[in-house]
Formats: structure tokens, sequence, C-alpha cells
């Protein structure tokens, strides 16, 4: 049996959006700048995509400039407005939960000149927004922070925050990769300034991100070059993902909340299951958490050797953050949320999707118990602990 | 260059931080929204718009009224004739 269990690391391509993007790989190939027919066809579908992004989040299409990746849309965010507002202050307040793509971009503004704040969390990882009013300074100019964690699922209070940074007149950006499609995100509701996206996780095309930056907010762009995205993103555009986000965008409206119910129901027999086994632990928030998130520290072994053994048994899983994961260093997420060094090396994340079904749940809680068990076994960690002492 | 204060636009369209040739795109794309009378204000950080909106609406037959700089950028004026 194969078992995909890894849906914040990407998701499979719908095969409706797959559908959608084809004919922009073959004879509908035009540059979207051309005058002539090709091109306004590849700029009409553009122009059709960004209407379906936008109305996932509840935003004017105008505001929504697509990127090469989530990535590419918190670094954008980061760099581009704290570049933007720089004259009125040179402070940015970030969590310590937050992707890398927002962490090294506070670094790389550090080596600027700027000044980063970065914010604690509890043992949630979840920011509380008075640390966040009373970490602003007369200098402070932006505040970023996920909306929801990947590595932990638990779902950060937006809302609250930008009331906060909203009288503080103050620029938010929230990085929401692990949440738009998945849940639902209202840029209104949530009044945020910028927002990043990225098609591949709710079953788009990987290549395809996209940031909102609010009507009237300046940004610096990180690429240089034409007139693509009104200035924002120079570079010819990736038509058929960029096509592909926009599909993507109108099924994960219409699909949503079944995907919810559906992955929710799956995710909680996971918890409660791998809950019962002895000294694993659940991260992130028990119930304000991303609905198909379920992830764990297992004390006495490491996360690479489950992640090996449940692969070799068909079951594809994530320890931390992929970055984290290939480094072999311990989560820097975790252990902002006070995990010790060592239980942080035994992190473990399942995360599921529209196509998992109970059989596959079955076969992972069955198959998972034995995997620790085996490791336990050969770990001299676990030793004292089997022993009872 | 004509600089002017307090001019009062009708539009304005804020470019700070697009390099060219967005400021000749805007310029176009926000006239054609216009009443004929009616001013424009295009705010941009671009050197290069010091040349080229002027010449953009002597082409055109727009009028050019004037700039006024603001901090770290201009704030071009263009009223709508033709």
């Amino acid at each position: 049996m194969r078992c995909y269990l890894d849906h914040v690391a990407t998701n499979p391509l719908d095969p409706q959006v797959f559908d959608a993007m084809l004919p922009y790989f073959k004879e509908e190939f035009g540059n979207p700048l051309s005058i002539y027919d090709l091109g306004i066809k590849a700029r009409t579908a553009i122009e059709n995509a960004r209407e379906q992004v936008g109305k996932l989040i509840n935003s004017k299409p105008s505001n929504i400039i697509f990127t090469s990746s989530g990535a590419e849309a918190n670094n954008l965010a980061l760099r581009g407005l704290a570049m933007a507002k720089q004259s009125t202050g040179k402070h940015v307040l970030v969590s310590k939960v937050e992707h890398h793509s927002i962490l090294n971009s506070a670094r790389v503004l550090e080596k600027s000149g700027f000044a980063v704040t970065y914010l604690p969390v509890d043992k949630y990882g979840v920011v509380d927004p008075d640390v966040v009013k009373s970490s602003i300074t007369k200098e402070t100019i932006l505040v970023s922070i996920t909306h929801a964690s990947s590595e932990i699922g638990s779902i950060e209070p937006i809302k609250e925050i930008s009331k906060i940074t909203k009288q503080k007149k103050i620029l938010l950006h929230t990085d929401a990769v692990a949440t738009c499609g998945n849940i639902p995100v209202d840029v209104n509701d949530l009044d945020v300034d910028a927002l990043s996206i990225a098609a591949h996780q709710f079953y788009g095309p990987k290549g395809a991100g996209a940031l909102y930056v609010r009507e009237g907010v300046r940004i610096v762009p990180l690429i240089y070059g034409g007139i693509q995205e009104g200035g924002r993103r120079a570079g010819t555009e990736n038509v058929p993902a960029i096509v592909g986000m926009g599909k993507a965008a109108e099924i994960a409206m219409q699909r949503m909340s079944d995907r919810i119910a559906h992955c929710q129901r799956l995710r909680d027999r996971i918890i409660e299951s791998i809950l019962k086994i002895p000294n694993v632990y659940l991260t992130g928030h028990p119930e304000n958490r991303l609905p198909h998130h379920a992830s764990f520290v297992v004390e006495f072994i490491e996360g690479e050797a489950m992640l090996l053994m449940l692969a070799m048994k068909g079951i594809y899983a994530a320890s931390g953050s992929a970055c984290s994961s290939r480094a072999l260093k311990s989560s820097p997420v975790l252990l902002s949320l006070g995990v010790q060094t060592a239980l942080a090396q035994g992190s473990i994340v399942f995360t599921l999707g529209q196509g998992n079904t109970d059989a596959e749940i079955d076969y992972l809680l069955d198959e998972f118990p034995k995997v620790i068990s085996r490791l336990r076994e050969m770990s001299p960690f676990a030793k004292g602990w089997q022993q009872g002492s | 260059m004509k600089f002017v204060d307090n001019v009062k636009a009708d539009v304005t369209a804020d470019i700070v931080y697009m390099m060219c040739p967005m400021h000749l795109l805007k310029l176009d794309e926000m006239m054609k929204k216009i009443e004929k009378g009616q001013i424009l204000e295009i705010m941009t950080d671009y050197d290069g718009a010091l040349e080229d909106i002027p010449q953009w609406c002597e082409k055109t037959g727009n009028e050019f009224i004037g700039i006024h700089e603001d901090e770290d950028y201009f704030k071009f004026y263009v009223r709508k004739l033709v």
C-alpha cells in the first residue's frame, strides 16, 4: 500500500487542474505581452486566473501579484514592504515559528541595516497579540506572522494582531501558504496588508504562487525587467502554472468544506490513536490547528529514522520542515515551543489530503507503533526508559 | 522643468518603486480612464519620467502642468485635453 501523508510538502495535481493547464503548454503558448491573438489568449487566461485567486481570498484581482512560489511571495513581502517603508523606520517583527523564506529574508534585512525582533510563542506555537503590541517601537514598519505553521499546524491570531497593527499604522503580512485553499482565508476579514499563497498546497501546480498586496501599499520589486504584474514582478509569466493556480483556487472554493470535514475526521483518528503510544506528544495547538495536520514528537528516537522506516512500508510523512530535516538540525520551530533539543529530534508530521482513505489510516495506525517499537529497541536513549529507570 | 504647488488632481496613480516603462504605461492607462479637462497625478521615483512624461504630453496633445518634488519621489500633473 502507498500512503501519502505529506500534503504540506506538496499535493498531487488535481486532474481538472492538469486539463486546464494543458492547452497552455501546447497550442496556446503565446507570450502574454504579445499584441496578436496568441498573446491575447495567454493574457486573458492570466487575468482569469487572477480573478479566481482573488475570489479565493476575497480580494480584488488587481491586488494579486503572481510569483514563482510561496517562498518568492514571502521574500517579496518581507523585503519589498520593508524597503518601501524604510524612510519611516527600520524595525520589523516576525515570529519564531516562521518558514525559512521569512526568517532568512529577515536576516537579509538585518544585514541591510534593519532591526528585526523574533517574537516568542507559547507552548502551542501561538503568538500572543499582547507581545506583538509590546514589541512595537516608533521604528516598527512591518509585522509578519504566519497564518499557520506547516510544522506544527497551529493557527495564529492574525485578526487580533491586525487590530493592533492597524491602530499603529504598521503593515501586516501573513504567510498563508499552509492555510490558503485549505481553510477559509479572507484578506478583508483578517485585515492584512499582504498575504502569501502557494498553488501546490491546494492541488495546484508547483512553480505558482501569489502575493496579495492591499491597494495603496507600496512594494519594492525583487525582480526588475518588464512590465509583467504591473511592474511589480518582472519576467515572462509561467502561463500554464498560473492557469493551474486559478483553476485550483476555483475548485478549492467549491470543495473546501468537504475537504475539511474529510481530513479533520482522519486527522482526529490519527491523533487519538498515536497519543496512546507511550512517550509520544502532540505538537501545536490541540484544537485550533489545520484540519489536515497531525504532528508529534516521539521520545528516544529520531525523526529521520521513523521517516525511512515508514517509507519502506510505503508511508510518506515529514519530520519538521523539509529544510531542517535535510540539514539534520533540530527544528527551530519546535525549540521555540520549549521542546527539548533531544525530543525535537523525534519530530514526525502527518498531513492529510482529499485522496486519503480510512484504509490508509488503518494501515498507518497499524504500522507506526511497530516502527516506534523497533526503533526504540535499537535506541541507546530508550534503554533506561524501557528498563523503567 | 515647471515646478508647481497645490495642484488639485482628480485622479492619482501611485507607481513609486515601479521602473521604466511603467510610468508611461500607467499614464496611458489612466488618461484613457479620465474625462477631458480632468487632472491626473502620477507619483513616481523614476528619474526618467522627468523627460518622458513632458515628451509624452507634447506628442499626444495633452497638457503637462508640471511637477512637485515630494520627499523622495515626484508628483507629475497632466491635464487631459484630447
